[in-house]
């Protein structure tokens, strides 16, 4: 790995009234990797990448994205200066046309110029380009989430559970593409369950056992750990 | 990719239409007064639905605006004696600094936004009446400003008001800072994540939409020139602005004209002669509304996929 990290937490901590979510969280994150967040349900996958994209504010500790502290900035300076995201319940502008939703992130993002087809395609939305977002399955308006933040041009990607209720042949088909974005040198933070489909596309993983970082590390090793065998079966 | 410049056409219609409208009805119809609300209460559903139609925030008391503006513009002409178009930009100037003192509103979402506007009318309201502010404001008594009285000049400015609020709703809808307000709408987390800053959209159309109210306030104070507060600050105004852009159809640029200019008829036709039977037309019409056109009278061409501005 390079020296310099693009993305890094240093002692994130995040609570909710009296529940601690994310506790002394570290970890950082090069160009082009993608890392695996993984744990089991509550552990503070969602929370990191609330955290991370500023929706919501750490209470302590700093986030820090090529060299400069963002853990104060607003989501949409954070997304301008090249982070994005998609939601575990995907959330796109419902009474838009497909082609509408990936161009208002297009052109609001002032991170340069983005082909709009070619983003449409990778998400494989291209036939659906002119219907109603709000009438797309559950899939495709998260493909459609994903391409809304593709059209930012970001640096890091943070995906929240996009393999959930697909089949093997679309998920087959989300790996290629997250691989791919990979190679252009775009860093993923991908959140996920679903370990097959982690083992393919990451050579690492955190994880999170109760907003602590229980493991950092290749995801074959990671079930060899006492402490992440512990926080998936207690619970 | 969307048209960088959007056709200027739409726009450009509607003003004409409206401008020769007013220009041409006082040679038709002498009532002065009536002409003149009419306009008034077109500019308020216009200057309401640049708010509620674009960004989903439902001001019941929006007119602590208008009131505001018809008081800071008479306070300037017997204050300052300034020209009177500059009093009634600092009317609008007014309801502004109004609207950023009460932008912290903007956090509240749905009726406690509305409500709370409501009570911020209010409170000026009670200032403005006071009678200890007599020797200012008149209190009670109210305040004259016959020295400008200019019926002539204050309705050709009511116009050129109703012309700019209307423009204003035609670039909300058209411009790239409206394709922004169109995703904050649907979806304000995903619209940050698109790179729009909500916040500051919302401020300032926030901010725009009080001071058109202002300046719609000080121009019909400018008109009237003799007026007591609850002439500008009954709740009558609020309510009229929202039923008729809402009847008209808001979001659009022509509902609000459209539904202000036909249901203030109708109030003035059967409201004035014979109120116990508007009340109940008043009534059945909104009910109507709810039931079968939510989305206005714009909506029966909408719904036809018939595009309208
Ligand atoms: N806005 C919030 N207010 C209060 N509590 C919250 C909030 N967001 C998350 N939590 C709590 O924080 C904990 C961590 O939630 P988080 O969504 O980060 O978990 P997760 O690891 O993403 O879980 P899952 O796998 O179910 O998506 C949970 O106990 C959750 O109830
Ligand atoms: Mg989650």
């Amino acid at each position: 790995m390079s020296s310099e990290p693009l993305l890094r937490l240093e002692n994130v901590g995040k609570r909710f009234g009296g529940l601690t979510v994310l506790d002394q969280l570290s970890f950082s994150v090069h160009g082009g990797e993608i890392v695996g967040l993984v744990g089991p349900n509550g552990s503070g996958k969602t929370t990191t990448i609330n955290v991370i994209s500023g929706v919501h504010q750490a209470d302590v500790g700093r986030v820090i994205f090529e060299g400069h502290e963002i853990q104060r900035l607003p989501s949409f300076r954070i997304a301008h200066r090249g982070i994005n995201r998609s939601f575990q319940v995907p959330k796109c502008f419902r009474e838009m046309s497909v082609r509408e939703n990936v161009e208002v992130a297009a052109t609001f993002a002032n991170r340069g110029e983005v082909e709009i087809d070619g983003i449409l395609e990778q998400v494989g939305l291209t036939s659906q380009a002119d219907i109603q977002a709000g009438s797309l399955t559950v899939n495709q308006q998260k493909m459609l989430d994903l391409g809304r933040a593709l059209a930012t041009n970001p640096r890091i990607l943070l995906v929240d559970e996009i393999g959930a209720g697909l089949n093997p042949a679309e998920l087959g088909g989300i790996a290629s593409l997250l691989t791919s974005l990979a190679a252009r040198g775009i860093a993923l933070i991908v959140v996920e369950h679903l370990l097959d489909f982690l083992n393919r596309i990451t050579n690492r993983v955190i994880v999170l056992g109760a907003g602590r970082l229980l493991f950092e590390g290749p995801l074959k090793e990671a079930s060899q750990d006492p402490e992440v065998v512990a926080a998936f079966i207690g619970g | 990719m969307r048209k960088s410049i959007p056709s200027l056409r739409g726009p450009a219609i509607v003003l004409a239409v409206l401008a020769f409208v007013f220009l041409m009805a006082p040679e038709f119809y002498t009532n002065h007064s009536v002409l003149l609300t009419m306009m008034t209460f077109m500019g308020l559903a216009q200057g309401l639905n640049l708010l509620y139609g674009f960004t989903g925030y439902l001001p019941f008391g929006y007119v602590g605006f208008f009131g505001t503006g018809a008081y800071a513009t008479s306070l300037l002409v017997t204050f300052t004696g300034l020209p009177i178009l500059v009093c009634v930009l600092g009317g609008g100037l007014a309801a502004a600094l109004i609207a950023l003192i009460l932008g912290p509103l903007l956090r509240l979402s749905g009726a406690y936004f509305s409500i709370a506007n409501l009570a911020a009318s209010q409170i000026i309201y009670f200032i403005v009446a006071n009678e200890d502010l007599k020797s200012i404001t008149g209190g009670p008594y109210g305040i004259k400003i016959e020295q400008v009285y200019a019926p002539h000049a204050s309705y050709l400015t009511m116009l050129a008001l109703l012309l700019v609020v209307t423009a204003l709703a035609a670039y909300f809808r058209l411009s790239r800072f409206g394709l922004g307000l169109k995703a904050m709408n649907q979806d304000p987390v995903s619209a940050a994540f698109a790179g729009v800053n909500v916040v500051r959209e919302r401020l300032i159309v926030w901010l725009v939409s009080a001071a058109m109210a202002g300046m719609i306030g000080g121009t019909y104070a400018w008109d009237l020139s003799v007026f007591y507060p609850s002439a500008v600050f009954t709740l009558q105004i609020s309510v009229f602005a929202i039923v008729f852009a809402l009847f008209g159809g808001v979001g659009t640029v022509i509902g609000p004209l459209l539904g202000a200019a036909v249901l203030y008829m109708l109030y003035d036709g059967i409201g004035v002669s014979a109120p116990q039977y508007f009340e109940l037309i008043y009534g059945a019409l909104i009910v109507g509304l709810v039931l079968f056109l939510p989305n206005g009278l714009m909506s029966l061409l909408t719904r036809r996929r018939i595009n309208v501005l």
